[in-house]
């Protein structure tokens, strides 16, 4: 039959997307493109823009690791992943970097092959109740139905906290956080709990906030960041400092409006020198030019600026810095020193 | 007193029936009133076809086209139901995904010259050399969907006509089963040794092209079509030769088919979609890396061809054994025969069948959405996860289901259609 | 004699594989088979290679390690600390008490349906093929979304039950709670003496099929027609019910109630709307999420169901019903005694493919939240164990399994009310 010819083409186009794998890095540079996973689409994280742009917390990781290695932020293919394949898409090497809310976990780390390079935010699971519930605690939610996000940890947590207070509940497992929404804003759950980050996201965006309360307690530690797979040392160093060049441009006062100011030459600040490239060689270290940061910085400003801009209090998200606040004003965001 | 008792001398003119007995008053007697029981069902009906309209229409009928994010729909006290700005907002996206707008015109060419190519399939009534250009659409439509170079699509048809060379060559010195061989192997070869450095060479020279598009930019209606249809256009022929394979008389090849065949359509579709979102690269050589569209489209495809395989068997069963007997006492071999006799009797009967199988295919495109794909479905998700649309949940489903609707509804028309017309022929 | 067996076995050459008839079949298999084995090596190789690469071997020990998670519907034990395996059970369950609900579901409303298209009322037939057309064309996982979101919308949440400003009621005298988390239905609750009800319930449904059985060969004898669905119904109601008050009703049931917590809120007023228990105490438990897939499932298959009985009664001669029409029969009883059963033939074949569509259609429950096996071997299990290829190829034999199982039985049902002809 005619029509088989189409699996000529198929396999032409095959080979065409077929690629050797040596180095991540050099694959990224053969490329000239970074290949990088997120959510599907998670306010305030991830999501595309109507001309189809991607934008978030969680973007602008992927940007900035892009502009470090390829001195372009727009150099990044996105690939939207769920949360089933979003490992094995990491360690089949379909993409280079993961950059989607993923708790750093012992067993993910250790057993699943992944390598995680730092925090970029710090979160943990809460619970949401409309104020008439009569609830103050979440102690006091036995017997509760539990609408919960699927596919993360939030579930084992969940029983867990449940199992240790002696309570019962009935969970309701959801797949997304839109959904999640609806079905507790129409009553089908007492609880809603997630990351307390998408709690906040949540009900800043209901007709009236007012009605809803998160409730105190934080039931587990989620520290979310950006995966690379294990064995590629190289490649989970420029992640890892890349993250850190951000956090540390904070602390330095390095914006993305005075950055390309700071870079020009050197100036009185050994660190924000080596940082920028301006002194030292950095960036050869990591296989990169020397303005690696710069540019990086250039692309999505510091991490307090990605904060400000995506999920920051003037954002609908609206969350405040918490632990995410410098660990010079309280937080636990920390960088070892570029030296 | 005699009276003359009373004799009509003249004809009456023709009156009209009895009000009750003509247009819509008889209609409706013989249609919804003809019995106590039958009138309480029709006015019972009626009642909830007017409430499903009450209920429905004022929250369609909404003047919310403009609005660009769901607080100004709710601010808005002129607005009190559907917010369909969403629609109006992520229309493109829905439509084609990310591809870049200024080469949206290439998915829409190639979704006309699609009909185009399909049409002297379909119609019967048109003229045969169209067929010609149905030949060429796939490679046409791949070119015009992913871009490049002209030049490897090229070099892929010209390994046809390598291999159709080789064989007219070849048969005279070597006979005819070893030429065809041969020839499958020249071609083989071709498109694995050739093709990637000719093209390479070719578009160095002349760089004829448009601007390719990842497939990761793939969305929205397009992508559901994309992968429908070139996973229906590939199962065909993979399907024809499994039917054949499960009528065979050898028993491995007859083992093989109905393993395969009964293995497709025992697992959900879900599953060959995790496959190869998650697995696919497993199996695969190290470093071989097809993106993901591909993978589910080669997954979608082996998924049709089990079910097209089982269609062509109804067809093939379907043929009197006549036709076969008759084919035999012409002397044809089996290909012969196939070719000449069965196939295209059997091919036309499965036509309806085919495109019922089409139409489930296009519908289960959906759950690509399920490992991250952003088809229609999927775009529901990314757009309730910006700030401007968190929350819209009807419009969107609405509008989806509409759309898909419309194209499932029309294809399953024509299978009507069609049907209606292969029964009289007979 | 010897004259005719000397060619093939004396000069045998090479190509005669190829050209004989006789062993060109027997090279085609050994070629495809070859081949076949080939294929399934080079995969696996690769899947070794790769595997390795990534550290990480096939391994189905985490089957037997602590799932750690809770599921809300399970027909038999199930915790948190459970194993994965107990786990994947619990889902096949779900998956398989979901299949077959919807199946049943399907069937009667299908043949409903298709009958009614037939009808001669004009709007009823209009409405059906309405149904019909809406349903089948538009894809299944958004009709159940599209259900789930609706019941959850529309039905009335339990704080709408409770306090003084109450909106909804119980309904059926109180017994049953209809909400947006499912439809609790009073559970039985056996004391002694229950034991002899079950016994008179079986010696009644034995005494259906005797009245059965003399039914028919009363009828056979002295053609009269009794109307036996009455007075099978009143064999099965009426001893056990006697039986019930004269034990002294020795079944209790556990009625759904609403347990309000009326906790004081910081602002010292009294909350009235406070968590709605859902635990043992509370009657049988049909969870929406069950309720809107099971609808979800059906309406999409009735809709081919009832284009397959269509199909099936148009296939039947004309002279069929109108032969049974011109014996006296009925209207009712020309497409009970006459049509349906001829139809039937025609029908079975794609009613077994659509109930297998609906089998495999349930694995996307997790879109409203139902723990079928797709949820938790192929879903939660996968996520957080990581074991990806060893879950979907569990998945993959348990769907396999089943529908196989489903083909088999439709099967042997259909050779028995096939045509045996000649």
């Amino acid at each position: 039959m005619k029509k088989s010819v189409l699996l000529g083409t198929l396999a032409a186009v095959g080979v065409l997307a077929g690629a050797a794998s040596a180095g991540t890095l050099d694959d990224v540079k053969a490329n000239g493109v970074l290949k990088c996973g997120v959510s599907t689409g998670l306010a305030g994280f991830a999501s595309p823009d109507a001309n189809g742009r991607w934008e978030g917390f969680d973007v602008a990781v992927c940007r900035a690791v892009a502009a470090a290695v390829l001195g372009d932020g727009d150099a990044v293919q996105f690939v939207p992943l769920s949360t089933k394949v979003r490992f094995t898409a990491l360690n089949s090497g379909e993409i280079d970097m993961l950059s989607r809310v993923t708790t750093w976990t012992f067993s993910r780390d250790v057993d699943l092959g992944l390598t995680f390079a730092g925090v970029n935010y710090y979160d943990g699971q809460g619970f949401m109740v409309r104020k008439d519930l009569g609830v103050g605690s979440a102690t006091e939610l036995d017997g509760a139905t539990v609408c919960i996000t699927t596919g993360t940890t939030t579930e084992l947590n969940l029983a867990d906290y449940f199992r240790a207070n002696g309570m019962s509940y009935e969970p309701v497992p959801i797949e997304t956080n839109a959904e999640a929404q609806l079905q507790y804003l129409s009553g089908a759950c007492d609880v809603f709990t997630t990351d307390a980050s998408a709690l906040a996201a949540t009900r800043a965006t209901f007709a009236s906030p007012d009605e809803h309360m998160v409730l105190p307690e934080i039931i587990s530690k989620e520290p979310l960041g950006p995966v690379v797979r294990e064995g590629d040392e190289p490649w989970s160093d420029i992640v890892r400092w890349t993250l850190n060049a951000l956090i540390t441009a904070e602390e330095k006062g390095v914006t993305q409006a005075n950055v390309a100011e700071l870079a020009a030459s050197a100036g009185g600040d050994p660190e924000i020198n080596r940082l920028l490239g301006t002194e030292g060689d950095l960036g050869a270290m990591l296989g990169l030019e020397a303005d690696w940061a710069a540019n990086a910085i250039a692309a999505v400003g510091n991490y307090g600026e990605v904060f400000e801009v995506n999920v920051g209090e003037s954002t609908a998200i609206g969350l405040s810095r918490g632990l995410n606040a410098l660990w010079t004003q309280g937080g636990l965001i920390y960088t070892p020193p570029f030296r | 007193m005699t009276q003359e008792p009373y004799v009509r001398t003249e004809m009456l003119s023709e009156q009209p029936a009895p009000s009750g007995q003509t247009g819509i008053v008889k209609w409706m007697r013989v249609n919804l009133f003809s019995s106590i029981s039958n009138s309480i069902i029709s006015l019972l009906t009626i009642l909830v076809v007017i409430f499903a309209l009450y209920e429905f229409l004022p929250w369609m009928l909404q003047p919310s086209w403009g609005a660009e994010s769901l607080r100004e729909c709710l601010n808005d006290p002129n607005i009190t139901g559907a917010c369909w700005g969403v629609i109006n907002d992520r229309f493109n996206q829905l439509m084609f995904g990310f591809y870049p707008h200024e080469s949206q015109w290439r998915p829409l060419l190639a979704f006309v010259l699609m009909l185009v190519a399909v049409a002297p399939v379909l119609f019967d009534k048109l003229p045969r050399k169209m067929v010609w250009f149905s030949a060429l659409y796939p490679f046409l439509g791949v070119w015009l969907l992913w871009g490049g170079t002209i030049w490897g699509p090229l070099m892929v048809i010209a390994g046809f006509v390598i291999g159709v060379v080789v064989h007219k060559v070849l048969s005279n010195i070597v006979g005819s089963l070893a030429a065809i061989i041969l020839s499958v192997l020249v071609t083989i070869l071709w498109w694995l040794y050739g093709v990637g450095s000719i093209a390479g060479a070719l578009s160095g020279i002349a760089p004829i092209g448009i601007a390719e598009v990842s497939s990761s930019d793939f969305g929205g209606l397009m992508l559901s079509i994309t992968i429908g249809v070139s996973g229906i256009a590939l199962s065909l022929p993979i399907g024809i030769v499994l039917a054949l394979g499960r009528q065979s008389d050898m028993f491995v090849i007859k083992l093989l088919s109905v393993g395969f065949i009964e293995f497709i359509r025992g697992v959900p579709l879900i599953t060959l979609l995790f496959t190869a979102s998650v697995l696919l690269n497993f199996f695969l050589p190290p470093g071989t890396n097809f993106d993901l569209v591909l993978r589910v489209i080669i997954m979608v495809t082996i998924f049709a061809s089990a079910y097209m395989a089982e269609v062509i068997r109804g067809g093939l069963a379907a043929l009197p054994t006549g036709q076969y007997e008759a084919a035999d006492a012409l002397g044809l071999d089996y290909w012969q025969s196939m070719q000449l006799i069965i196939m295209p009797q059997a091919l036309k009967i499965s036509i309806p069948g085919i495109v019922g199988t089409f139409i489930g295919l296009f519908k289960d495109t959906t759950l690509v959405s399920i490992i991250g794909l952003l088809d229609p479905v999927g775009l529901i998700v990314s757009i309730q996860g910006t700030s401007d649309w968190n929350g819209i949940v009807w419009e969107l489903y609405t509008f989806i289901a509409l759309m898909f609707w419309v194209f499932t509804f029309s294809m399953s028309r024509y299978s009507m259609y069609l049907e209606n017309k292969l029964k009289t022929s007979h | 004699m010897a004259m005719a067996d000397q060619p093939a076995g004396k000069s045998f050459r090479l190509s005669m594989l190829l050209y004989d008839t006789r062993y060109r079949s027997m090279t085609i298999q050994f070629i495809m088979l070859a081949l076949f084995v080939f294929g399934v090596f080079w995969l696996l190789n690769n899947m070794y290679t790769n595997l390795a690469a990534a550290n990480k071997n096939p391994d189905f020990a985490f089957l037997s390690s602590t799932a750690g998670y809770d599921i809300n519907q399970r027909l038999i034990e199930y915790t948190s600390q459970s194993t994965n395996a107990r786990a994947w059970l619990v889902g096949l369950l779900n998956t398989l008490l979901v299949a077959f609900l919807g199946c049943i579901l399907a069937t009667v409303i299908g043949i409903s349906v298709g009958v009614l298209r037939l009808s001669k009322n004009w709007i009823v037939a209009r409405l059906m093929t309405v149904y019909i057309e809406i349903f089948r064309n538009v894809p299944v996982l958004l009709w159940i979304v599209f259900l789930n979101a609706i019941l959850s919308e529309t039905l009335p949440q339990p704080k709408d039950f409770k306090g003084v400003d109450a909106v909804a009621s119980m309904s059926f005298w109180d017994t049953v709670i209809i909400s947006n988390r499912g439809i609790f239905v009073p559970e039985p609750v056996f004391l002694s003496g229950s034991s002899i009800m079950l016994y008179v319930l079986l010696a009644s449904i034995v005494g259906i099929f005797a009245f059965g059985r003399w039914a028919r060969t009363d009828q056979e004898t002295t053609g009269r027609i009794l109307p036996t669905f009455w007075i099978k119904l009143a064999i099965f109601v009426v001893p056990t019910l006697i039986v019930y008050f004269m034990m002294g009703q020795p079944i209790d049931w556990k009625l759904p109630a609403f347990e309000g917590r009326g906790a004081i809120g910081p602002d010292g007023v009294a909350y009235t709307k406070g968590i709605f228990r859902i635990d043992a105490d509370n009657g049988i438990h049909i969870r929406r999420s069950l309720i809107a897939l099971c609808l979800a499932l059906s309406l999409y298959t009735a809709a081919f169901i009832a284009e397959a009985v269509r199909a099936g009664i148009m296939a039947i001669d004309k002279g069929q019903s109108e032969a049974a029409g011109a014996l006296g029969l009925r209207q009712n009883r020309v497409m009970s005694l006459v049509v349906l059963p001829q139809a039937l033939r025609v029908i079975i074949p794609p009613l077994i493919s659509q109930y297998l569509n609906l089998t495999k259609n349930s694995s996307l429950a997790i879109a409203v939240g139902y723990m079928d096996v797709a949820g938790t071997l192929g879903g939660i299990t996968l996520n957080q164990t990581g074991r990806a290829l060893e879950c979907i190829l569990l998945l993959m034999i348990t769907y396999l399994t089943i529908s196989l199982s489903i083909s088999l039985v439709m099967n042997l049902y259909n050779n028995s009310v096939k045509l045996k002809e000649r």
